[in-house]
């Protein structure tokens, strides 16, 4: 609170409230992009992205080509999956995903052929200055892009232009916070033409003029490398700029990013196109430079292999669907024993239980870290002793630690009073707690607790509505079957005239 | 002294220095049996406002004249408890009408305001201390508000300790007669804070 | 002497008689139309309208808590949440529910086998069960809500229970494996089963 104060008046330097500062050991840093080969097998999962899961559309035995749609879209928020390489579908089955349950979805299995042929269907889109912007938008949407910065976020829903919502700024978040990862950061240095030209098209999407690339200043070759674009490229009527920020964790959060770069927060439960801006990660801007310009649905990714127990380290560019298993083995590590692997940064990417799982949309890094390396996070949790640093971490300005303990006792009303919808699960609390709390832990417990006890509500309230309704039908038939029995009756009774006579 | 700083006087002290839960000990079954939820006991707080502020009054009304006129003070205890009795049914009424997850939630508490020692102590007090009808009216509603602070106060104390690692032997109302205890330790420290 | 009980008898009499008057007129201003407790007590239960609690469906029996005329603890498809849920809302200590909450079920037609009588489409509550005379019958998965009342009309005993799929949607996150957090969570279990 006060230190929101002393920031409204200026007198802070942190760029957000709250925020830590990890040790980055962004070792990968300037190891080029190196290209992973083809695996003997892809696993291509049904579900990559945020929302509803795609149905296959090819069958065993079929041959695909690389950039083939091969599973459809079902509902608003999904995009389809397309074919990582020419080969062929070999099975359908269930197979484990990235994901800290451990559960497997519905995935088609790939032989590669080895020719990796391109399906050419997609024509390159060259003047997409004169396109509508629609179609642009459907292009984005076939080729299957998705947020490649973690989240998965299809990523055609943002690029919309709302007349009550005009989009004055788009922001490139070239911050990549978390440590290890460098897989944007190379990106920058090598591909920074891509780039810019993929922030041209999402520009011109959603008709923004004014165009910030955010970096953070332990990347210098990525700002110098990204400067150099900006100025040698033809952006005659568009303002784009390089913006070098200090180095802070989670400051390439969306909405964290946007305070800073714009001073504005965005509202609990808003969007940031809410305040005028959209957000685009470096991956995803080279993807949808990718699906524009050359007509190449989202096939492969770039991600950072490092961790203390991987001798290679580096940054590779991985077919979607290569296991993990196939990636560290390339990269000199093939036994586990003893070992945390993680899918994306070790402050919000998940623990994984084996490395027999595929690359999706989302997966930014593998990391394989040893036991000693890890044993902070071992350590037992202590009783919460009230120091505050959790407080003072909190980029939202929540209050972690009562937080914990309300989700900890299932009181989940407080919890939501507390705020708990508001965390973005950044680990900053966890990280800077001195009685090793696994305070985010209990964060995801309560906010799963708490859309189970939604759900069943929703469950509920559809099953009474289904009941009344089912009430109210019985007794209109049983009402019209006693109207006309009443009728048939009045018919065919006796008059009373009748009635007489027959007594006479 | 003017006449507003005596009222002011005699607010503080009766919400603070002579708390009638904390240092009076008085009306502690409703302290302890409403206290855990906040909501509960903010109604609870109303309630018990409504009730001692208005049977402060009246007593001072029935003492002055129908008691002493009449020479019945050996009446008193029964005409004040009568009063107390009737301003407790009305607002059960009122409650039970008004929010019927309040007066599920008061549960017996409500009722057993009627035998709330701090309700009848504050109508014996004033009679006691010949307070005229606007102090007495003052001191039933001061004291109210004091128990009114305390019970919201314990009852933020108690949904906190819900939550916290209590070891099992001081489980329970141990551990809330415990902190019932050292809260009235805090309170005994205003003792001195005004003279009366 | 004789007066002065007079005085006491008449005085305490004619404050009674005023105290009563007043309480009558109240007890005329404030009068409830109605019960809104049972309607709040209605929006806790999980609707599966199975007649687990001996009343036929969760409308009667919230109106029967609401008049204390149950325990609030016979839900057995809303297990103990609901319980602790209805024990708040009517202010009493919560008390162990009668059965062990199981897991999710969705009745399941082996529809080979189903004569496509209709009794189990009669006797479903929530109207999940779709199907004409003389056609098979099928459960709406998502409608079903495991009541079991389809099972007993079966004539030729074709429905099944079935344990209601997990989806990864539905997945969340379990309580941090520490120590501290366990012996809460088998605290609060113990507390709760008293």
């Amino acid at each position: 609170m006060i230190k929101h104060f002393f920031k409204k008046l200026g007198f802070s330097s942190a760029p957000f409230a709250g925020g830590i500062q990890p040790d980055m050991q962004k070792w990968t840093e300037s190891s080029a992009i190196e290209i992973c080969p083809l695996p003997p097998l892809l696993i291509v999962p049904m579900k990559q992205h945020i929302g509803q899961a795609c149905s296959p559309l090819v069958k065993v035995g079929d041959a695909v080509l690389r950039g083939q749609k091969i599973a459809k879209a079902e509902g608003y928020v999904s995009v389809p999956v397309h074919a990582p390489t020419s080969g062929k579908v070999i099975k359908i089955e269930e197979h484990a995903i990235p994901h800290p349950s451990g559960m497997g979805l519905p995935s088609i299995f790939i032989e590669p052929d080895g020719l990796d042929e391109r399906d050419t269907s997609l024509q390159p889109i060259t003047d997409w200055q004169n396109m509508d912007v629609g179609a642009l938008r459907e292009r984005v949407r076939v080729c299957g892009i998705a947020g490649l910065g973690g989240a998965a976020f299809p990523t055609f829903i943002k690029l919309v232009q709302d007349q009550r919502n005009p989009i004055k700024t788009v922001i490139l978040n070239g911050i990549e916070c978390e440590p290890f990862l460098t897989n944007d950061h190379r990106l920058m240095v090598e591909h920074s033409q891509k780039i810019l030209h993929g922030m041209q098209i999402i520009m011109h999407m959603v008709g923004a003029k004014q165009g910030i690339i955010a970096i953070e200043d332990n990347k210098a070759d990525a700002i110098q490398s990204m400067q150099h674009a900006v100025d040698d490229a033809n952006i005659e009527g568009l303002d784009i700029q390089v913006r070098v920020l200090p180095t802070r964790y989670p400051q390439g959060s969306e909405k964290q990013l946007i305070e800073v770069i714009i001073g504005k927060q965005v509202p609990a439960g808003k969007l940031p196109m809410h305040v005028g801006v959209i957000c685009q990660n470096i991956g995803t801007t080279q993807a949808i430079y990718e699906a524009v310009v050359l007509g190449y649905p989202l096939t492969e990714r770039v991600m950072t292999v490092s961790g203390d127990a991987v001798p290679n380290k580096g940054n590779l560019l991985v077919r979607l669907g290569t296991s993990m298993r196939f990636i560290y083995a390339q990269r000199g590590l093939e036994n586990f024993e003893g070992l945390q692997i993680l899918h994306g940064g070790p402050m919000m990417g998940e623990r994984l239980r084996h490395p027999d799982i595929p690359v999706i949309k989302s997966s930014t890094g593998l990391l394989a870290l040893s036991q000693d390396f890890f044993k902070q996070a071992h350590a037992v949790e202590e009783p919460c002793i009230r120091c505050g640093h959790c407080s003072e971490a909190c980029p939202i300005g929540l209050t972690p630690n009562l937080l914990a303990d309300h989700c900890r006792n299932e009181q989940l009303e407080k919890a939501a009073d507390y705020h708990l919808f508001d965390c973005i699960e950044c680990g900053a609390c966890s990280y800077v707690c001195p009685s090793h709390i696994p305070l985010v832990h209990y964060f995801r417990f309560g906010k799963g607790q708490a859309a189970q006890v939604r759900r069943e509500q929703n469950f509920a309230e559809a099953s009474r509505q289904r009941s009344e309704s089912r009430d109210t039908r019985i007794q209109r038939e049983k009402d019209e079957k006693a109207a006309k029995r009443k009728k048939v009756r009045a018919t065919h009774a006796p008059t009373p005239t009748e009635a007489e006579q027959g007594k006479e | 002294m003017s006449a507003f700083s005596d009222f002011a006087v005699i607010l503080l002290s009766a919400v603070l220095v002579n708390n009638y839960v904390l240092t009076k000990f008085l009306g502690i079954c409703p302290f302890l049996g409403v206290s855990g939820k906040t909501e509960t006991a903010i109604g609870m707080s109303f309630a018990v406002m409504f009730v001692m502020t208005l049977a402060s009054t009246a007593s001072w009304l029935v003492q002055q004249y129908i008691l002493i006129p009449l020479d019945l003070l050996y009446l008193q205890t029964i005409f004040f408890i009568l009063i107390i009795a009737t301003l407790v049914q009305f607002i059960e009424m009122m409650i039970h009408k008004v929010s019927p997850v309040l007066y599920q939630g008061l549960g017996i508490y409500l009722p057993l305001i009627t035998t709330n020692c701090a309700v009848l102590g504050v109508a014996l007090l004033n009679v006691q201390q010949d307070n005229t009808f606007i102090t007495s009216a003052l001191y039933g509603f001061g004291a109210a508000l004091g128990f009114a602070l305390v019970l919201v106060l314990f009852s933020g104390l108690r949904e906190r300790m819900e939550g916290a690692p209590v070891p099992d032997a001081f489980k329970g109302s141990a551990v809330t007669l415990i902190t019932a205890g050292m809260m009235s330790l805090a309170f005994l420290g205003f003792s001195g804070l005004v003279k009366v | 002497m004789l007066e002065s009980l007079m005085y006491a008898i008449l005085a305490l009499g004619g404050f009674a008689l005023f105290s009563g008057l007043v309480l009558a007129i109240s007890s005329k201003v404030f009068h409830i139309e109605g019960d809104p407790l049972s309607d709040k007590i209605d929006a806790l239960l999980p609707q599966t309208q199975c007649g687990q609690c001996g009343f036929p469906g969760c409308r009667p029996y919230a109106d029967a808590v609401a008049s204390n005329a149950a325990d609030v603890n016979h839900c057995v498809p809303g297990g103990e949440r609901t319980m602790l849920a209805i024990a708040d809302v009517m202010g009493v200590e919560p008390k162990a529910v009668d059965e062990e909450e199981a897991t999710p079920m969705v009745a399941f037609i082996r529809e080979d086998e189903c004569i496509g009588c209709t009794l189990c489409i009669k006797a479903c509550p929530v109207d999940a069960i779709i199907g004409a005379p003389k056609q098979y019958h099928t459960v709406i998965a998502d409608h079903c809500t495991g009541c079991v009342l389809c099972l007993e009309p079966c004539p030729v005993d074709c429905i099944d229970m079935i344990a209601k799929p997990e989806l990864l949607e539905h997945w969340s996150w379990p309580l941090p494996d520490t120590q501290r957090a366990q012996t809460g969570l088998e605290r609060r279990e113990s507390h709760h089963h008293d």
